[in-house]
């Protein structure tokens, strides 16, 4: 076993896609990302591998894109309007099937809907890991260099200012998460002058000799892709729900605030419990639904105006349960967390929300 | 105009009816257009390298685009305008591979000036071709920024006028004064003696790539008699009198040349 080490999360980070065999990364400082950046920078070179200083997001990208398309193991990362500003080349690599990991080190939980809805064109989603804390996005980043590479598509760690720069004590090892599929779709140039040559394109249109399906059947295909993920990768973990009366919905380092608040009132005599989705997209529904069947009170907690709310919604068992206890919650500099992420409000809202229900 | 129904020379009988190994079929672009024309050139020019079975395209969006289909060499399709990016990522994870991009004015100019410029002046060891015809050609003839003065273009009806539409970018002269760049010239594909320079152009560009000297752009004046709402046998003249004159053909100065630092 290799030894403990105490790392940031950011370097922590790191130090799982090498693991992974990540050996291409292109980045634009946005903190909290900024971190992961200037690891990566001072990290790829020792390893091999490239870190780009890319001019924008975009450029960014679109570099990972051509290095993932020519069979690199590429990341790249960025946070809110960074992302925002990726979004059409992560929809492109959805179509075209290159597969890359995309690290949105967030400044808070506001990206919910950009990482699970696809902000991008077309039939598609992005697969969304949010680990609780840094030895978990140890395992998650290495587990979302596998998936992708499995699906061939752009999935995406949802961290925070939390996670980015808390230093704890990790073991990072490599993972055999299972074989992966050949690799014979990547650009190497070997192909030209064969009347075969590869393209990796999303219209998929093939070339004149050797014809492809075209953008209907391949666009059909990939939203039967997508379907089979989101019935295959739905991944929460339950803690103390069995028979809890009041079930608390939340994800990453709020869903660590919220487990400490249930053992306190556990410890009160409240049947308390946690649903925490690990995996944003596909979101576990069948969990879901199973872990609130008994629940009279269905409260969701994150740090936004609502938007895992919607799928809360539209999976829990009895949608007449749930209500809301979140909020949008930011730090004066508009870099971090506000007052809301902490256990003292967070203890309130649940004790006033499932009032009379105990 | 006259028209010369005279059989042609033999030579010339024999390039028009010959079919470069690398074409796998018909391009099925308008009359008169010259981007096949330039797609012919480059391709000649990777299998003279001897190259084709280690070269990777990365092809824009335009009327080029469809080329795709028939160019037998290994392609990524990429977004509208972000070509040197993808190239970039190409190039530094297979640096043996021989990695270019294609491109029009609207892809490169337009769409994609950030990244053809910052992807220059690292001095990434790839070659761009630009396809300049000086519209958007396939959407019907709208205005792109090498659009030249005075050009009539659906978007500027009346012809392009500084005051309303501003001046066109010379993106070549533009990529010529930054350091890390090896190599920039300018061709046409207008007369027969452009199509034979312009193919040297191209070749000598990928043997700075094969040196890894640095960046590379060829852009290439291509006629576009529809986006230009000329008949397809005027469309060579006009290149000439409109974008030859704004453009300069042939090998531009460049800044490392000329001595300049940083």
């Amino acid at each position: 076993m290799t030894e403990l080490r105490l790392l940031d999360g950011c370097t922590a980070i790191t130090e799982a896609a090498l693991t992974a065999g990540c050996r291409f990364f292109a980045g634009y400082p946005m903190s909290p990302f900024t971190g992961l950046l200037e690891a990566m920078s001072r990290r790829m070179p020792e390893e091999n591998g490239t870190c780009m200083n890319a001019e924008s997001e975009i450029e960014a990208v679109n570099m990972v894109l051509g290095a993932a398309a020519a069979g690199a193991r590429a990341a790249t990362g960025s946070c809110g309007q960074g992302i925002a500003l990726m979004q059409e080349a992560i929809a492109e690599m959805a179509l075209n099937q290159t597969p890359a990991v995309v690290f949105n080190m967030a400044r808070n939980q506001q990206d919910y809907f950009q990482c699970t809805r696809g902000g991008g064109w077309g039939d598609y989603r992005t697969l969304t890991l949010a680990p609780k804390d840094v030895p978990e996005a140890v395992e998650h980043t290495q587990l979302l260099f596998w998936l992708a590479e499995r699906y061939r598509m752009p999935v995406i760690l949802y961290g925070d200012p939390i996670l980015a720069q808390t230093q704890v004590a990790v073991r990072i090892e490599p993972r055999d998460h299972g074989p992966l599929p050949p690799r014979d779709w990547v650009l190497d140039g070997s192909s030209g002058g064969t009347g075969r040559s590869r393209q990796v394109w999303t219209w998929a249109m093939g070339k004149a000799t050797d014809p492809g399906p075209g953008p209907d059947r391949h666009w059909r295909a990939i939203a039967e892709k997508f379907s089979e993920v989101a019935a295959a990768e739905q991944r929460s973990e339950s803690y103390r729900t069995e028979d809890a009366d009041t079930i608390v919905v939340a994800f990453g380092t709020a869903a660590l605030f919220v487990a400490h608040v249930v053992d306190e009132l556990r410890a009160r005599g409240l049947r308390v419990g946690l649903f925490r989705p690990v995996t944003l997209w596909p979101f576990p529904s069948v969990a879901l639904a199973a872990a609130t069947r008994r629940a009279t009170r269905v409260l969701v907690f994150e740090l936004n105006a609502g938007q895992m709310l919607d799928d809360v919604r539209q999976y829990v068992h009895d949608r007449d349960t749930v209500a809301f206890i979140g909020g949008v919650s930011i730090h004066e500099s508009g870099l971090a967390f506000g007052p809301l992420l902490d256990a003292g409000p967070i203890r309130e809202r649940i004790l006033s929300a499932s009032e009379g229900t105990r | 105009m006259t028209i010369d129904t005279s059989a042609p020379p033999p030579g010339a009988d024999q390039v028009a009816a010959a079919r470069p190994d690398l074409i796998l079929g018909d391009h099925g672009l308008c009359p008169g257009c010259g981007e096949p024309v330039a797609l012919r050139l480059l391709l000649e020019v990777l299998q003279e390298l001897e190259i084709v079975n280690r070269t990777i395209g990365v092809v824009g969006h335009g009327c080029y685009g469809s080329f795709v289909q028939i160019m037998d060499v290994d392609v990524l399709q990429c977004l509208h305008g972000r070509a040197p990016s993808c190239a970039t990522g190409i190039k530094r994870v297979r640096p043996s591979a021989v990695v270019f991009t294609l491109q029009g004015d609207g892809d490169m100019v337009n769409e994609g000036l950030q990244e053809v410029l910052h992807t220059a002046a690292r001095g990434e060891n790839v070659t761009c071709v630009l396809l300049n015809n000086g519209v958007f050609g396939d959407t019907g003839g709208q205005q792109t920024a090498t659009t030249v003065i005075g050009q009539r273009t659906k978007t500027s009806l009346a012809g392009r006028d500084p005051a309303t539409h501003g001046y066109p970018i010379p993106v070549a002269d533009l990529v010529a004064s930054l350091s890390g760049v090896a190599y920039v010239a300018r061709g046409a594909v207008s007369t027969p003696a452009a199509v034979t320079r312009t193919k040297k152009l191209l070749r000598k560009a990928f043997e700075h790539q094969l040196a890894g000297d640095g960046f590379g752009l060829v852009e290439v004046l291509t006629m576009c008699p529809t986006g230009w709402f000329v008949p397809a046998a005027d469309g060579p003249d006009y290149l000439t009198g409109s974008m030859e004159a704004a453009y300069p053909l042939g090998e531009l100065p460049l800044r490392s040349a000329m001595g300049g630092g940083v």
